[in-house]
């Protein structure tokens, strides 16, 4: 390519640079409706057309995270005056928190659910890419008998769809009694992301070139000491972009989490349209408990993006 | 003290046999040079020394203890790889360190030596530096620094300056010299550039085809080679080889190159030699290095007429082919002097830089004139 931009290129570029940002506003409108509204009030939720300016409010969080019920009667100005400035936004909204004998406040079902997904995911997301990472390790740097085969094995328990078994499953979940358990998610997201894990990470392990171990062997180390030392730095990146599929796989589950879990183990995705048509369907509750279910992958990911962006520094090799 | 035996190791990748029956022993400080083609087995022995590589048969030796069932950790042995294999997620002062870190030493204890070898290596000021911010040639320091750190009982390097240009190849092979005549430790070191292999061994090992070929210093191998794949790989440029008879002329033995008309005159000694090492005469081969073919302007006593073909300068010296019956002979000669392709010069063979071969089995006769 000539080194000098004509004036065709530099328009081409200008007309990439829009069609870049008409394709980002496409992907990013309904992140933008979500957010937005879990920031309004009740009454503007559902207008058309859409409010796009408005005042923002955090009463949706308030009642994302309480019991409430409807208000028979209003309540008094000594019951307003003497609640907490989030009692008010109850109030506001015609309703009023629900409390216990002793007065405690009843919280919703959101934040247990949305602990449930946390514990469901990051473990299951730890024992898919630990056992994957280990189980690359051996394919990549040993001879195993039959290791083509082993590893299109591995990779066929992905060619089904999981939710054709998932009647068998809440079956034999149940006889075992692992339904509506925090095990029983772990273990089937962990079996869900280990083949994509394995193969991934066998990947990222053939990239590694082996001399680094066979120096670290020299240098007097274990084969374990090596791969903890030498390996696992080594491949951060693919452990790395690994862990954030594999806990995108697992947060977002919905179909499984739906049939295996109803209660105790249930997690965020089956638990808030739940809430739609319990009563009112309250439009702004709804998108501040989807607005928060985004937020820890969102975290997750920007935290690793060093690592998933960052090309091995393989400059200390020389091939 | 070090020294490391190999006894009858043999060698299978599946049904291929990379090392066949090898022998050889190593004595301590011995700098000893494995040269030999890519594929010849060279490699493949280091790596069975140092515990990188199993072997199938046979006894590894260190200090007179077998040690091929020990891990390479057991064996304290350190290794030098092409690659320089740093590792690059540690700063250049923990990949030095790293070897003494298996040994549990203490923190003044790491890097009191760290830093001696750094300085001896001269790369002080790159102790911070990632691995990627190096140039080759500091790359290749490190390694070094990384292998001499631990002292070992001693130093295994594989081709450690291929991957470097040819320049920097040539400093580094005096640097390794140095350090080798200064540190003095057992080194093995595995090449394919025999001019390498010359410069750098106290014995050099020839291998081919996972067989060893020859061991002995440098001039041994290059003065007399064992066989003709010695002979041939050994010496730049390579020697020349041609079928040739002898027969007796007089007072003289003649050698006469196949296909030409006139043989080359050469003392009678050769004939008796020749019968003492049982050479069939048909089956015999003729090897001579550029430099053994003496080249003359004018005609002289016991030169032959010869035509002069392709000539390729080579700045101090110059290399002529020289029609000889159907051989082409190459020569050695002052730089420019033989003018032009074609011309007629004469030319005489030195009987003492002459080899003889056996065709049949390539090896040498043993013939010394």
């Amino acid at each position: 390519m000539a080194a000098v931009t004509t004036s065709a290129e530099r328009s081409l570029n200008k007309l990439a640079i829009v069609g870049v940002l008409i394709v980002t506003i496409i992907f990013l409108a309904p992140i933008y409706w979500i957010a937005s509204t879990a920031f309004k009030p009740r009454n503007l939720a559902t207008t058309i057309p859409p409010t796009v300016v408005f005042q923002p409010e955090i009463s949706p969080f308030v009642k994302l995270f309480t019991k409430r019920s409807q208000l028979r009667t209003a309540p008094t100005p000594e019951q307003y005056a003497a609640a907490p400035w989030w009692e008010r936004l109850v109030f506001d909204g015609g309703e009023k928190v629900v409390r216990s004998g002793r007065g405690e406040v009843q919280w919703s079902g959101y934040p247990s659910r949305f602990m449930n997904s946390l514990i469901v995911a990051i473990t299951s997301t730890i024992l898919a890419v630990g056992m994957g990472t280990f189980t690359a390790y051996g394919f990549s740097r040993f001879k195993i008998k039959g290791e083509q085969d082993l590893l299109f094995f591995i990779l066929s328990t992905r060619m089904l769809p999981p939710v054709v078994v998932a009647i068998p499953m809440f079956l034999m979940y149940r006889a075992v009694g692992l339904n509506d358990t925090h095990w029983g998610l772990i273990i089937l997201y962990t079996a869900f992301n280990l083949s994509f894990s394995v193969w991934l990470m066998k990947g990222f392990m053939d990239e590694i070139p082996k001399e680094y171990e066979e120096a670290a062997l020299v240098d007097g180390y274990t084969r374990m000491e090596a791969f903890f030392k030498i390996v696992l730095p080594e491949a951060a990146t693919g452990i790395a972009a690994t862990a954030v599929f594999c806990f995108i796989t697992a947060w977002n589950e919905y179909a499984f989490a739906l049939i295996m879990t109803n209660r105790r183990a249930q997690t965020a995705p089956p638990f808030i349209p739940s809430q739609v048509g319990s009563g009112l369907s309250d439009w702004t509750v709804i998108a501040a408990g989807t607005f928060l279910f985004l937020l820890p992958v969102a975290i997750f990911t920007f935290l690793l993006r060093n690592h998933l962006l960052r090309g091995m520094s393989f400059g200390a090799i020389r091939k | 003290m070090t020294q490391i035996e190999l006894r009858g190791v043999q060698k299978f990748f599946g049904a291929v046999q990379v090392i066949k029956d090898l022998n050889l022993k190593i004595d301590d400080n011995e700098f000893i040079v494995l040269l030999g083609q890519s594929g010849c087995g060279k490699t493949t022995t280091l790596r069975a020394i140092a515990g990188l590589e199993t072997i199938d048969g046979g006894d590894v030796l260190i200090d007179g203890k077998p040690v091929q069932h020990l891990k390479a950790a057991d064996r304290d042995i350190a290794m030098v790889f092409q690659s320089f294999s740093l590792y690059p997620h540690m700063s250049v002062y923990e990949n030095i360190a790293f070897p003494l870190r298996a040994m549990r030493k203490s923190r003044a204890e790491i890097d009191g030596e760290v830093r001696s070898v750094a300085k001896v290596l001269q790369i002080n000021d790159l102790l911070g530096k990632k691995p990627s911010a190096l140039s080759g040639g500091d790359m290749q320091r490190v390694a070094i620094g990384r292998a001499l750190v631990r002292r070992p009982k001693a130093m295994l390097m594989d081709e450690p300056i291929g991957a470097l240009d040819a320049k920097l190849r040539e400093e580094m092979r005096a640097e390794i010299k140095r350090l080798h005549i200064k540190q003095g430790s057992t080194t093995i070191y595995v090449t394919h550039d025999q001019i390498e292999a010359m410069s750098l061994a106290d014995r050099i090992v020839i291998m081919h085809e996972g067989v060893l070929q020859q061991v002995g210093s440098p001039s041994e191998v290059y003065k007399h080679p064992a066989n003709l794949f010695v002979a041939q790989f050994v010496g730049s440029p390579v020697m020349n080889v041609a079928k040739a008879a002898v027969t007796m002329n007089g007072s003289g033995a003649r050698v006469t190159v196949d296909g030409a008309a006139e043989g080359f005159l050469f003392p009678a000694e050769l004939v008796g030699q020749l019968d003492a090492a049982n050479a069939g005469q048909d089956g015999l081969a003729l090897g001579i290095r550029p430099e053994g073919v003496m080249v003359s302007r004018e005609p002289a006593d016991g030169y032959l007429p010869v035509e002069a073909h392709i000539i390729e300068p080579l700045g101090s010296y110059d290399i002529v082919d020289l029609k000889v019956g159907a051989q082409m002979l190459r020569a050695r000669t002052r730089s420019g002097f033989v003018g032009k392709p074609g011309v007629q010069v004469f030319a005489r063979l030195d009987p003492a830089q002459a080899h003889f071969f056996d065709t049949a089995s390539g090896n040498s006769l043993g013939v010394r004139l």
